[in-house]
């Protein structure tokens, strides 16, 4: 059973084509995360599947629903976070929710929502005497408050400190354990890797990659390979001595061995140590998800792994 | 379609909200008072009384000489004690000559003009620079308007005789009220709705309630009906301390509730349209004081009209906010229902148009 099934779907502003053709599902109690730099398309998609936005084609099916024409039914069933959860300044957690189960029609447990998002202590301070962590757990909070099936979590911890972010990560794991599926954006990778059951990498518009993230790195991955610290020469010795084929990196001075059988391994320390010449450290590895990202968005990471990219000019065009 | 129980929750939610921000209270209910209390203070009180000069140059029709029945009219109204200039002089250059920043000039036609029904003007002299030329023009214009009533009521000159003795006498401060009433249901519902459609715009909020059952019209009645709350508490606030404080004379009549109605349902809706139409609040910010700013000193609420030069007469007969001021005065001031209905139907197209076009532009969700 499938909760979201999206076909061919495509969205410009302009000229500029935000979402260029993507298809994907999402099972039934599924995390899904849509990775990507900013720019990428990840809001537009996650906005036409809630209602907020029009498509201009293909097939858009959220609980059976048509996002854009059933909007008012579709909203009674799913819950959402949008990008910088912002509400009312003077009104406190408890309150919003209140708010929202009245406007719901419904009756709710405001104190059980509260424990759930891990904001109890917060419910009587009004909105904006929260820190950035509080403001999205009420946002969190409220999202839950006409009790979904599908939640649409538009990067909830961006601009988050650490601390924040782990106790964000807690409650949706927790919503997670109790069966709720969850569409995910986040351009941060540690996030999708450790929430996801399976992610999609947007960019430009574009589905690049989609699966587990073991799977991703299994295909756009280089797989296992052995790193001698060493010279050009050395390189050039295993290369003409065995059947494995390294390549040098000068600024590293790292031979970097694709290993295809584990024995491959042996083989080229054998060489190594035939050659004479001198080596140093040697270490195997594999592609992380960072790698993989990097190789297919062809964008530099910054030490928080969250991509830096200049300013594209669909930033614009999606406010 | 709309649901009474979600605009009253809508309603609950903001006007808790808004009485925690003092910001708002205090330009809400607060600061219209102030503004009563201090030109109250400035131009009430036992030495207010102020001598003009007045010339009549009626000559009289048929044994009358109404002119000079509205002099003694305006002589025994509290704020004008009126000094006769002999009708040989040149009035003007008289005035000069006296260092008088005030005058009243009756036409030498006045008596036949006015038993004939036709047009005839008593002129005001003032100086923009004087404090008094207002409260002058603003007495005045309240006894030519006593005087039309009278012909229009057919009671004519007997009328007037009897009617003068008993009328009641007209100070700055029955002007002032309707003015500063006029003032607050303009301010807040203008400058709250442009800040908070143009903040709501930017921070997602629309969106955010788009994901709710409650819809934009039912949102958007939630804070009309706070705003013409909120206008009728500054309404009794204001009169009480007017009444109390400076003994003013204020007619409260059930005509006043269409004003206390449309008035903020128009200024919501406009502060609606400007930060809807616009693109950032700093944007909105802008556009909504070049629109609220000459409303709030042309539309005849610190002053009334009568005394600007003809040209701002103009364009105060374009501003929304003059046909508040205006039919406030005629119901508390002259309890002239007939221009009061005048007032209420112009206000009532304005506020249609304003308010359709506020929803239509409106948006909820982004296409």
């Amino acid at each position: 059973m499938f909760s979201i099934e999206v076909t061919n779907l495509k969205k410009s502003y302009g000229s500029l084509k935000a979402v260029d053709g993507i298809s994907f599902t999402v099972k039934q109690g599924e995390v899904f995360g849509l990775l990507g730099p900013n720019g990428a398309g990840k809001t537009t998609t996650i906005e036409i599947m809630e209602g907020l936005r029009e498509r201009d084609s293909g097939d858009v099916k959220i609980l059976g629903l048509d996002p854009w024409k059933d909007g008012y039914e579709l909203h009674k069933k799913i819950g959402v976070i949008p990008q910088e959860f912002t509400f009312f300044e003077k009104t406190t957690p408890k309150e919003a929710i209140k708010y929202y189960a009245s406007l719901f029609n419904i009756k709710v447990d405001s104190n059980a929502i509260l424990r759930e998002v891990l904001l109890d202590e917060m419910e009587m301070h009004v909105f904006e005497s929260l820190s950035g962590g509080q403001k999205q757990k009420t946002g969190l909070a409220l999202s839950l408050v006409n009790s979904p099936e599908l939640l649409f979590l538009d990067e909830p911890t961006t601009g988050l400190d650490p601390n924040a972010r782990r106790a964000i990560w807690e409650v949706i794991r927790r919503l997670k354990a109790k069966g709720k599926t969850i569409i995910l954006t986040t351009h941060y990778l540690d996030e999708a890797q450790q929430l996801s059951d399976r992610v999609a990498i947007m960019d430009h518009g574009h589905i690049v990659a989609m699966g587990t993230t073991e799977e991703i790195i299994q295909q756009h991955g280089s797989g296992e390979r052995l790193e001698i610290h060493g010279t050009q020469q050395l390189a050039d010795y295993i290369n003409a001595n065995t059947e494995l084929q390294g390549k040098y990196d000068k600024t590293k001075e790292v031979i970097s061995i694709p290993l295809k059988k584990k024995i491959d391994m042996l083989a080229a320390l054998a060489a190594a140590e035939q050659s004479g010449m001198g080596w140093g450290e040697i270490q195997t590895r594999q592609d992380s998800l960072d790698d993989v990202f990097i190789k297919l968005i062809n964008e530099p990471l910054d030490e928080q792994g969250e991509v830096e990219i200049e300013q594209k000019p669909n930033k614009k065009g999606r406010r | 379609m709309v649901s009474l129980k979600r605009i009253y929750v809508d309603f609950k939610v903001f006007s808790v909200g808004y009485l925690r921000n003092k910001f708002g209270l205090f330009f809400g209910l607060i600061f219209p008072v102030i503004l009563i209390l201090i030109f109250g203070a400035i131009f009430s009180g036992e030495t207010g009384t102020i001598d003009v000069y007045a010339q009549n140059q009626d000559t009289g029709a048929l044994g009358r000489n109404i002119g000079n029945d509205f002099l003694t009219a305006l002589n025994e109204s509290s704020t004008i004690r009126v000094i006769t200039v002999n009708a040989s002089e040149n009035f003007p250059d008289f005035l000069a000559a006296h260092s008088a920043s005030d005058g009243i000039l009756i036409p030498s036609n006045f008596t036949g003009n006015y038993m004939t029904e036709q047009q005839v003007n008593v002129t005001v002299y003032g100086s923009p620079a004087s404090s008094t030329s207002g409260i002058v023009s603003g007495t005045v214009s309240g006894y030519v308007n006593y005087f039309n009533l009278q012909r229009f009521n057919g009671s004519m000159v007997i009328g007037l005789t009897s009617a003068t003795v008993n009328t009641e006498q007209t100070t700055y401060i029955d002007f002032l009220i309707p003015g500063l009433i006029g003032f607050s249901i303009l301010t807040s519902p203008m400058f709250s709705l442009v800040n908070i459609s143009s903040e709501y715009k930017k921070n997602k909020l629309f969106k955010q309630l788009s994901l709710t059952p409650l819809t934009k019209m039912e949102w958007l009645i939630a804070k009309v009906l706070f705003y013409i709350a909120l206008t009728v508490a500054g309404f009794l606030l204001m009169v009480g301390v007017g009444v109390f404080a400076f003994g003013a004379h204020v007619t409260l009549s059930p005509w006043l509730i269409p004003f206390l109605i449309l008035g903020p349902l128009l200024f919501a809706s406009l502060g609606m349209l400007v930060g809807t139409v616009t693109k950032n609040p700093e944007t909105a910010g802008v556009i909504g004081n070049i629109v609220t700013f000459p409303m709030m000193f042309l539309a005849g609420t610190f002053f009334p009209i009568n005394i600007m030069p003809g040209y701002l007469q103009t364009i105060a007969h374009v501003l929304p906010l003059f046909y508040v001021t205006e039919g406030l005065n005629n119901v508390m001031v002259y309890n002239n229902i007939p221009n009061a209905l005048v007032d209420i139907a112009v206000l009532g197209i304005i506020t249609l148009v304003i308010f359709v076009l506020a929803v239509k532009l409106f948006k909820w969700r982004e296409d």
